[in-house]
C-alpha cells in the first residue's frame, strides 16, 4: 500500500470559540485563551474586498493567512487546494428562495459568488497566486479528500502546498440538509521535504473496504460535533498540539486515511 | 518548471449533450454542422434565450436501488454513464483492479442544485424541504461523484472538483497525480451539469447570456447560450491499453485578476498552455488541433483568440465547440476532451459553428467549418470563474 509522507509547516484555525491554533493549544492546556471577533478577519483581502466578500470567502481566507503566515512561504508561490463539504450555504440559500419568488431579480454579485471555486478566487487574486488553485468536495470526507489532494500535490509536484478545509453554517431550509450548525476552518501548508520550520511529519495511508473504522461515534454534544470539518478535523487537531498521534479520518464514502503525525527532533 | 509526464491509457470516452447520446450522434453533427441548439424551454420563469437541453432525461428515471439520489443531474449522468459501452469498460476495469484501486474524480459546477430549487419552490406549510426532497445527499456538491460511486461500486479516492468552468478539465490532473504515485492503477474522470434555474438566471443576471443562438468568436457575438451534458473517460497506465488515445499533459494555473473576467492579456490561460505543453514534452508546432474555450462572451473570446494567434503557427487548427452544445459550465471540460480526442480519432476538425466573421484577434489557425486531416495531437482549452484554467494534451498512441 502506498504511503504520502508531508511536512506540516504552517497552522491555521477559526472557529467561534478559538480564534487561531495558539488558542487551541492553550485550550487543550487548560489554559485561558481569547475569543476571537465575531467575524473572521480575513486581513489578506484588501478592505474593499473584505467589506463585500461572503462569510465563506473570510472564513477560508483567515485560515489560509495564519497558515502561510505561520509558515514564513510567499502566498504567491503557493498551488492551493481549497475544501468545503458544502461550499457557500448562505448564498445557496439566498439563490433558492430568489428564484422560487422572482427569479429575475437575482443579485449577479451573489451569484458570481455562489461557486464552489469563490475562496479560491478571492485568494489568488488578493495574494497575486498563478499557481494551480482548486476547489473540491468530498461530502463528509472532504477534510480526508483534501488532504489526499494537496498532499498527493505537494510530493507529485514536489512543492509546498496550501490546504484550506472549510464550512461556514447553514441556513433556511437548505441548512435542515446540511445540518450544520456554525462555522469552521482548518489551513495546513504542506512542504514536500524536511525543513526548518518543519512543525510535524505526516505519513498519510490509505486503509480501504474501511466502513468499520468510519462509523460515527456517538453524539457528545462538543462545539466540533456542529459542523462536518471540524467533525473530522477534531482527532488531528488534537494531534497536532500534542506533537504526536495517530488518527483516521474518511477520504471517501469506504476509504479511510490513516494519519500518523510525529514532531521531527 | 513542470517536468514533462508519462503518457496514460484513455481507454474508454464517451459523450452525452444536446447533440444525442454517445460519441456517433457527436460526431455525425460535427461531421455535418448539425447544431443542437434550440429556444429556451427549461426555466421556471420566461428567458428569452438559447439552450443545449438534452432530450429524454425527463423519462430515464434512476433505478429503484438508487432512489436516494433522484434528481435530473444524477439522471443525465446514469444516462451518460450507459452510452458508448462505458459502464462496462467502468465495472471491467473495477474487476480487473479491484474496486479501492479505481479513483473516481468528477467535476461539476452545480451538482443537483436543480433538486434544491425545487424544494424551494415546494416548501411544506413548516417552511422545509417537501417529503419527497427530504435527501440530504442531493443537497450536496458531493451529489454526483456520491452517486456514480455507488452506481459504479468503486472504493477508491473519491472526489468533485468545482472550480466552474474548468472542473472535468482539472479532474485528468488529479486522476494523473494519484495514478503516479501509486494511490490508484486507474480512474473514471469525467464531469456532468444539467440546466437549472441558478446558471440560467445567475447568467441572466450578469448580462452575458446571449439572445440568439451563440456565435463563438464572431465579430456579433453577444454572449453564451447554457447547455447541458455529461462526459466519462477511463484512464489507466499505457501498459492496459497500449492503442488507446493518451493523456499526454495537462496545466492548471491560475488568473490571479478578477472573479468573472479573464486577465486582459491571458496570462493564466497562457501558463496552463506552457504548463501542458511542458508536462506533455511538446512544442507549440507539434499541435494539430486545439478545442478553444470560446464561450462567445465579448471579453473571454478576444483574450483566446490573441493567445492563439501569437502562440501557434498557422498549421495548428482551433475551434470552439459551444455553438454546437452551448457552454455547458462544469461539464465542458470532459465534452470537449472527448470532442479532442474525436479530432484525433476520426481525422476531423470541427468548424467554428456560428462563426461568419471572425474577430479581428483571429489568426489564420480558427478553423470556420469541419475539415479532414489528421490529427496527432490535440488540446483542450477550460476556462473558469474565479480566473481557474486548465489545458489539456491528447495525442495518438504511436503506431
Amino acid at each position: 500500500m502506498s504511503t504520502l509522507q508531508v511536512h506540516v509547516e504552517g497552522i491555521g484555525l477559526w472557529s467561534p470559540a478559538l480564534g487561531d491554533f495558539a488558542a487551541l493549544r492553550a485550550q487543550l492546556r487548560g489554559e485561558p485563551a481569547d475569543a476571537p471577533a465575531a467575524r473572521p478577519a480575513a486581513a489578506m483581502l484588501p478592505a474593499n474586498e473584505r467589506r463585500r466578500a461572503p462569510e465563506s470567502v473570510l472564513l477560508a481566507v483567515e485560515v489560509a493567512g495564519q497558515a502561510v503566515a505561520m509558515s514564513g512561504l510567499a502566498a504567491s508561490e503557493l498551488p492551493c487546494v481549497f475544501s468545503s463539504a458544502y461550499g457557500d450555504q448562505s448564498i445557496s440559500d439566498y439563490m433558492c428562495a430568489t428564484l422560487a419568488a422572482a427569479p429575475t431579480e437575482l443579485s449577479p454579485t451573489r451569484f458570481h459568488n455562489s461557486v464552489h471555486n469563490a475562496p479560491a478566487g478571492y485568494w489568488t487574486i488578493a495574494t497575486g497566486c498563478h499557481a494551480t488553485s482548486s476547489a473540491i468536495t468530498a461530502g463528509p470526507a472532504s477534510l480526508g479528500a483534501g488532504l489526499l489532494e494537496a498532499a498527493s500535490l505537494c510530493v507529485a509536484e514536489q512543492r509546498p502546498v496550501l490546504l484550506v478545509c472549510s464550512d461556514i453554517a447553514g441556513h433556511g431550509p437548505l441548512g435542515e440538509m446540511t445540518g450544520t450548525r456554525s462555522p469552521f476552518g482548518l489551513a495546513l501548508v504542506l512542504a514536500p521535504t524536511v525543513s526548518p520550520r518543519t512543525l510535524a511529519h505526516l505519513d498519510l495511508g490509505l486503509i480501504p473496504h474501511a466502513e468499520g473504522q468510519l462509523r460515527p461515534t456517538p453524539v457528545t454534544g462538543a462545539w466540533y460535533e456542529t459542523n462536518p470539518i471540524a467533525t473530522s478535523a477534531w482527532p488531528l487537531m488534537q494531534n497536532l498540539v500534542l506533537g504526536e498521534g495517530d488518527c483516521t479520518l474518511a477520504a471517501a464514502e469506504t476509504l479511510a486515511l490513516r494519519v500518523v503525525l510525529e514532531t521531527p527532533v | 518548471m513542470s517536468v514533462p509526464i508519462h503518457p496514460l491509457a484513455v481507454s474508454s470516452y464517451t459523450a452525452t449533450s444536446a447533440l444525442g447520446l454517445g460519441l456517433e450522434s457527436h460526431l455525425a453533427a460535427l461531421s455535418t454542422g448539425r447544431g443542437g441548439l434550440r429556444e429556451n424551454d427549461f426555466s421556471s420563469a420566461p428567458l428569452a434565450c438559447w439552450i443545449g437541453r438534452v432530450d429524454g432525461v425527463e423519462d430515464a428515471a434512476l433505478p429503484a436501488a438508487h432512489a436516494m439520489w433522484e434528481c435530473r443531474n444524477n439522471r443525465l449522468a446514469w444516462l451518460g454513464l450507459h452510452q458508448d459501452q462505458f459502464i462496462d469498460r467502468a465495472l471491467d476495469a473495477r474487476q480487473r483492479y479491484g474496486a479501492a484501486r479505481v479513483a473516481l474524480v468528477l467535476g461539476t459546477s452545480t451538482a443537483s442544485i436543480g433538486a434544491t430549487e425545487e424544494g424551494y419552490r415546494r416548501l411544506d406549510e413548516a417552511g422545509q424541504m417537501p417529503a419527497e426532497l427530504r435527501r440530504p445527499p442531493i443537497h450536496a456538491p458531493h451529489s454526483l461523484a456520491g452517486f456514480v460511486a455507488e452506481a459504479l461500486g468503486l472504493e477508491g479516492p473519491c472526489l468533485t472538483v468545482s472550480t466552474a468552468c474548468s472542473s472535468s478539465a482539472k479532474v485528468f490532473a488529479t486522476a494523473e497525480r494519484l495514478i503516479r504515485l501509486g494511490l490508484a492503477d486507474a480512474a473514471v474522470v469525467g464531469g456532468v451539469d444539467t440546466l437549472c434555474d441558478s446558471v440560467l438566471f445567475g447568467f441572466n443576471a450578469l448580462e452575458l447570456v446571449s439572445p440568439e443562438p451563440c456565435r463563438p468568436f464572431d465579430q456579433a457575438r453577444h454572449g453564451i447560450s447554457i447547455g447541458e451534458a455529461a462526459g466519462f473517460a477511463l484512464l489507466e497506465r499505457i501498459v492496459a491499453a497500449p492503442d488507446a488515445p493518451r493523456l499526454l499533459g495537462y496545466g492548471e494555473s491560475s488568473d490571479a485578476h478578477h472573479m468573472s473576467t479573464p486577465h486582459p492579456e491571458g496570462l493564466g490561460a497562457e501558463l496552463a498552455l506552457r504548463d501542458a505543453l511542458a508536462r506533455g514534452g511538446l512544442r507549440a508546432e507539434q499541435i494539430d488541433y486545439i478545442n478553444l474555450h470560446g464561450t462567445a462572451s465579448m471579453k473571454n473570446d478576444e483574450v483566446e483568440a490573441a493567445l492563439v494567434a501569437r502562440a501557434f503557427p498557422s498549421t495548428t487548427r482551433a475551434s470552439s465547440t459551444k455553438g454546437y452544445t452551448g457552454h455547458t459550465l462544469g461539464a465542458a471540460g470532459i465534452l470537449e476532451a472527448t470532442f479532442a480526442l474525436l479530432a484525433i480519432r476520426h481525422g476531423l476538425v470541427p468548424g467554428n459553428f456560428g462563426c461568419t466573421h471572425p474577430d479581428e484577434a483571429c489568426g489564420p489557425q480558427l478553423a470556420l467549418v469541419s475539415e479532414r486531416r489528421e490529427v496527432n495531437v490535440a488540446l483542450s482549452n477550460s476556462f473558469g470563474f474565479g480566473g481557474n484554467n486548465a489545458c489539456l494534451a491528447f495525442g495518438r498512441a504511436p503506431a
